[in-house]
């Protein structure tokens, strides 16, 4: 029932960034070592790191102690770690400032010992700051936008395909689309809506058209956003209902093109895609997307964010 | 118009607000002749249901006449029709809907992504009662935009009074779908917590599904007066006796053959320092839902029995026993009830004067006074124990 919301299940996000996660989880474990043993390991901790002569430096060892617990709950407990990475590295800032203020009142063996710790500090700053850039940078939307979603509809599979297939229909329930126009057999106009009333435009082509299974489109040579589609429909319950399977493709070309299009393609195409899911059930299913006063534009992610009042509008008409 | 609206936890008001309109084909504008104040209402105006706004138009219990219709509503109706309106919004197409599981269809709650986050999977809209649900305004107002009103609306072309069919909306079918939960056999025995609205309609319902004996616990005595009087039930008052003693005693050691819980999050017991544990979780939000009623109905059932959870529930319960159901073999059925399946049969048998659904109304009041109405309810009173409201 419902929307399927995204890739978790079927691993699509994790394995394009599975290498950055798993790292950012290594450093989780790093932080829970570390906390638990400048918590529990008592004199002998500062003694390796050169500060056991001063009462001051055990209170800072302790403090990093509880903030590397931070650290570690910050990167272990959520589902993705995403940026959480970055808190270490401030983290590392904070305690290189710490060592080296220490490494320079000291002298001798202490000294010797904490020019280690600083070393190790900031082989450890390293890897951190590693993670993090690279965690950012996966964030980065726009290089590959890929989403995929997928939706049980209470229909039959030929009612489905016939009026996806009909692309003029695709803006009524795609609000990212200003229109779809077909420019001939096999062939669309696709006008996508841009920040400040401009627009975004490209034709495009179906290249796979398998009846009451599966349509496959993309945008011709020369477009200025290259992008392609896929939409699978497979029957459900019996014949009664059909699995929607979509998946999007958007190459974004850089410069203020790119960035138009980014925001004409939504900020989170995953997201978008979703929502664009969900209308479409309702229309198929009911004729109407479903409207509320609290969200009078119908599903939308975003919306539910900032939700009116359940009271209904000054003034709208049919 | 005028509408009572949800301001902050413990305040309602009423409130000028613009007129609702017709958005979309199948909606009709309803002016309410009556509304009424559910026991649920009362968890919204606890703060105990999460995602409401600040001048959030309540209300889901409401009837009155089309004065507003869509061009593609399909059934019969017409402007100027008389109708009963359903909590839950449901579109009739989706399977949930053909399946007659209104109060879950797929397509009525535009906010469905943030239920799903709470709930794994979202739940139909329903006229104001949060966003979670929806966003919809609801019917303690003037007039209210009806979405899917070819669903949703029952005409009633009787004479018969308002108080006779209002709570075909809510209540009635909700104690009815409680009862029928218990799949009841000849000669069994259902106990049932709380004698709010629900659990009355619940004990009447048991009875014409063919219970022999129904049981209804309670601690205020006015209100088990309704359920020994009108809905003709034994009554135990907790706050007087162990229940599960008076349950094994009263089935001779086997325990009722089902249980109803008409109760939900805000339970209390007897036990000052039972209720002050749950209480205090919920302060802090460790739990969200305090289940007194629900775990007592567990400890009570007879070995294979079944519990039938009918009283609202928002979030998370702790200290569920779930040795005791699962070493027992119960079953436990729930859901907000599918009210849209069971308004035609119900009306049916108002008409046949199976049922007068009338005698739960204390209060009558005007619309302006409703805040007043949310006061004496929750405080349980002046005996109170339901409250319509007339704009």
């Amino acid at each position: 029932m419902g929307v399927r919301s995204v890739t978790d299940n079927l691993g699509i996000e994790r394995a394009t960034d599975r290498g950055t996660e798993g790292l950012a989880r290594f450093l989780g474990w790093v932080s829970l070592g570390l906390g638990v043993t400048a918590l529990a390991g008592g004199p002998g901790v500062s003694r390796i790191c050169g500060v056991d002569d001063s009462r001051t430096a055990r209170t800072v060892l302790r403090a990093a102690g509880v903030r590397e617990l931070g650290h570690a709950a910050a990167l272990l407990v959520p589902r993705r770690a995403g940026l959480a990475t970055w808190t270490r590295v401030a983290g590392d800032v904070a305690d290189l400032a710490a060592a080296g203020q220490a490494w320079r009142n000291r002298r001798g063996d202490r000294r010797r010992r904490l020019t280690y710790t600083v070393a190790a500090l900031a082989g450890i700053t390293a890897l951190d700051l590693y993670a993090s850039v690279r965690a950012t940078r996966n964030r980065r939307p726009g290089d590959a936008g890929h989403a995929y979603g997928a939706v049980t509809i209470n229909r039959p599979a030929e009612e489905a395909y016939r009026f996806w297939h009909d692309f003029e229909n695709l803006p009524r329930f795609m609000y990212h689309l200003q229109s779809v126009r077909s420019t001939g057999p096999r062939r669309t106009r696709w006008t996508a809506k841009a920040p400040a009333r401009r627009a975004v435009e490209w034709e495009a082509e179906v290249v796979e058209d398998r009846t009451n299974q599966l349509i496959r489109w993309r945008s011709v040579d020369g477009s200025r956003v290259a992008n392609c589609g896929t939409v699978r429909f497979t029957p459900a319950a019996g014949g009664r209902a059909t699995e929607v399977r979509v998946e999007l493709d958007v190459h974004l070309p850089g410069g203020r093109l790119g960035r138009l299009a980014a925001k004409a393609f939504g900020e989170n195409p995953q997201q978008q895609i979703c929502d664009d899911l969900r209308r479409f059930k309702q229309v198929i299913e009911t004729g109407e997307i479903t409207r509320s006063d609290g969200t009078p534009d119908g599903s939308s992610i975003q919306a539910q964010a900032k939700q009116r009042p359940a009271r209904p509008l000054a003034s709208r008409t049919a | 118009m005028k509408a009572n609206c949800w301001i902050a936890p413990n305040q309602v008001a009423v409130e000028e607000v613009p007129e609702p309109r017709i958005l979309n084909p199948r909606d009709a504008v309803v002016r309410v002749t009556s509304s009424a104040i559910c026991g649920s209402d009362l968890h919204l105006l606890d703060g105990f249901i999460p995602a409401m706004k600040r001048g959030d138009v309540l209300g889901h219990e409401f009837m009155g006449e089309i004065v507003e219709l869509g061009q593609g509503v399909r059934d019969g109706l017409r402007v100027g029709d008389r109708v009963v309106v359903g909590f839950p919004i449901a579109c009739g197409d989706c399977a949930s809907c053909q399946r007659g599981l209104y109060s879950v269809c797929e397509n009525s709650n535009p906010n469905a992504a943030m239920a799903e986050l709470v709930m794994g999977h979202a739940p139909a809209g329903i006229f104001g009662y949060s966003h979670l649900m929806g966003g919809y305004a609801g019917g303690q107002a003037q007039y209210v935009r009806v979405p899917y009103a070819d669903v949703g609306a029952l005409k009633i072309e009787d004479d018969l009074a308002d108080e006779q069919v209002l709570f075909l909306s809510d209540v009635l079918p909700t104690g009815y779908m409680a009862a029928e939960l218990c799949d009841i056999k000849p000669g069994d025995v259902v106990a049932i917590w709380g004698a709010g609205p629900v659990g009355q309609f619940a004990a009447v319902s048991a009875y014409l599904l063919g219970a022999e004996q129904v049981i209804v616990i309670d601690r205020f005595p006015y209100r088990l007066r309704v359920a020994r009087d009108r809905a003709g039930a034994e009554t135990i008052n907790y706050e007087e006796t162990d229940v599960l003693d008076t349950l094994r005693e009263l089935t001779a050691g086997r325990g009722p053959d089902a249980c109803i819980d008409a109760v939900g999050m805000e339970g209390h017991h007897a036990s000052a320092a039972l209720h002050a544990y749950d209480r205090a979780k919920q302060a802090v939000k460790a739990e969200t839902d305090r289940p007194h009623a629900l775990r007592e109905a567990i400890l009570s059932c007879r070995n294979g029995g079944t519990i039938s959870a009918i009283g609202a529930y928002g979030g998370f319960i702790d200290k569920f026993p779930m040795g005791s159901f699962m070493n027992r073999s119960l079953t436990m059925r729930s859901g907000q009830a599918h009210v849209q399946r069971y308004m035609r049969p119900l009306l049916e048998r108002i008409r046949r004067g199976e049922i007068d659904p009338s005698f739960i109304i204390t209060h009558t009041m005007r619309l302006e006074d409703a805040p007043h109405g949310y006061d004496i309810f929750k405080n349980k009173q002046d005996d109170c124990l339901k409250v319509v409201v007339k704009p």
